[in-house]
């Protein structure tokens, strides 16, 4: 059976493509992030060194890795936006990037939280947390650029170079830790194992998956939102029933 | 594929990998800066800046931590196994803040070849482990450890500078 792969790069096929799938994504969502909290909270065993505050980990470890995925996927929307003239692809990436910002924000500040009873100190500028304060910042750049220019194709574009650059951001994120000396430990989960007890890896990836499809459902009720705003004058908009 | 589109795509794909390069080389020369503390070895080659504030870190050497009994300053060495640096520092201690485990601390070599530290902050590894796993690696590693005293030779750890009186 073929499958027509480039039906629902059309806005209107999309659209209801996106309005069907999005409850899904919440409501898996929600359950995952039930799961990952009992779990987390109540069956994960207090950690040697830190205690109870180490579980703060089940939130500012998936938001961590959140922010630096869904800006590679932001960037490479944008990419194929740019080269193909793709409608779709721009709005996937305007759709992307608040819910980047979220999570940059979230990894940020949960990181300070954790961060003063462990270490001592809310914030210091190693290059970890340096480097992640600039994908923040780079996710309101994006924003702001891009919602600074009035013709959306025009800002679809600026805002996508700006994104491509940034992307070179993701991966000095990423290695930070292992190119200089941090306060920030290094990687938990690496390319050969991870150094955490069993019951504290289920609680983080559920979280990291509740994460994930909470970002979906998201990024799809937006872009339907986008689509909405932007095909405004086109027939197949003026005759939805939702708009009528 | 058009051959505009073919166009853009290898200009983005040329651009992407310029900058990237031109971004790692910048961060390889900067690499000290970018670094957030010197290690006592580093220190002990003359790297680390002479005569401000910088930052060491390393471990908190085993068994030498002294306090202070008037109070609230504390003197121990921090150890990259190699060289040791004395520091002290007047002050609370964070409660991750223990003899083996890693330590970054803020100040200035002063003339004493001490080191007077204005904050100390506790560096934690990326292990996560119940006690009960912990206790059991502890005690494997002391086995381990009584094992092959008899017959490997000692780490070389160079003596701690002698720490000033005062």
């Amino acid at each position: 059976m073929a499958i027509n792969w480039f039906k629902y790069s059309a806005p209107s096929t999309f659209y209801e493509l996106a309005g069907k799938l999005a409850p899904w994504f919440a409501w898996s969502s929600a359950i995952l992030f039930v799961i990952g909290f009992y779990i987390g909270f109540f069956v994960a065993p207090t950690d040697a060194t830190q205690g109870e505050a180490y579980r703060i980990m089940f939130i500012h470890v998936p938001a961590s890795i959140l922010s630096m995925f869904i800006y590679l996927i932001m960037a490479g929307y944008a990419a194929l936006g740019l080269v193909f003239n793709t409608r779709l692809s721009s709005m996937m990436a305007t759709a992307l990037a608040p819910t980047g910002a979220l999570f940059a924000f979230l990894s940020l500040w949960t990181g300070a939280l954790w961060g003063k009873p462990m270490w001592g100190a809310w914030w210091v500028w190693d290059a970890r947390l340096t480097s992640e304060l600039i994908l923040l910042f780079l996710y309101i750049g994006f924003i702001a650029l891009h919602s600074s220019i009035d013709d959306p194709r025009r800002a679809d574009r600026a805002a996508a170079l700006l994104a491509i650059v940034g992307s070179v951001n993701v991966p000095i994120i990423y290695f930070s830790v292992k190119w200089w000396n941090t306060l920030h430990q290094g990687s938990t989960i690496k390319f050969t194992g991870t150094s955490m007890h069993a019951a504290m890896q289920q609680a983080m990836w559920s979280m990291v998956v509740a994460c994930w499809l909470y970002a979906i459902a998201v990024v799809l009720t937006r872009v339907r939102s986008i689509i909405l705003e932007r095909e405004r004058g086109t027939q197949w908009v003026s005759e939805l029933e939702e708009t009528k | 594929m058009t051959p505009r589109r073919k166009k853009t795509m290898y200009i983005i794909i040329g651009a992407l990998a310029g900058l990237g390069m031109a971004v790692g080389l910048v961060l390889y020369a900067l690499k000290n800066n970018v670094s957030l503390y010197f290690t006592p070895t580093q220190v002990f080659n003359k790297e680390a800046p002479q005569g401000r504030n910088f930052r060491i870190g390393g471990l908190v050497e085993a068994g030498s931590v002294q306090r202070d009994p008037d109070g609230l300053r504390v003197r121990f060495n921090i150890t990259d196994t190699v060289r040791n640096m004395p520091v002290i520092y007047k002050g609370i201690l964070p409660d991750l803040f223990k003899e083996g485990k890693g330590v970054v601390a803020e100040g200035k070599l002063e003339e004493d070849n001490v080191f007077h530290a204005s904050e100390v902050l506790a560096k934690h590894d990326e292990n996560y482990m119940p006690p009960e796993a912990k206790d059991a690696l502890d005690k494997a590693a002391k086995a381990q450890a009584a094992a092959g005293a008899a017959s490997a030779v000692p780490a070389p750890v160079a003596p701690a500078a002698p720490a000033a009186n005062k």
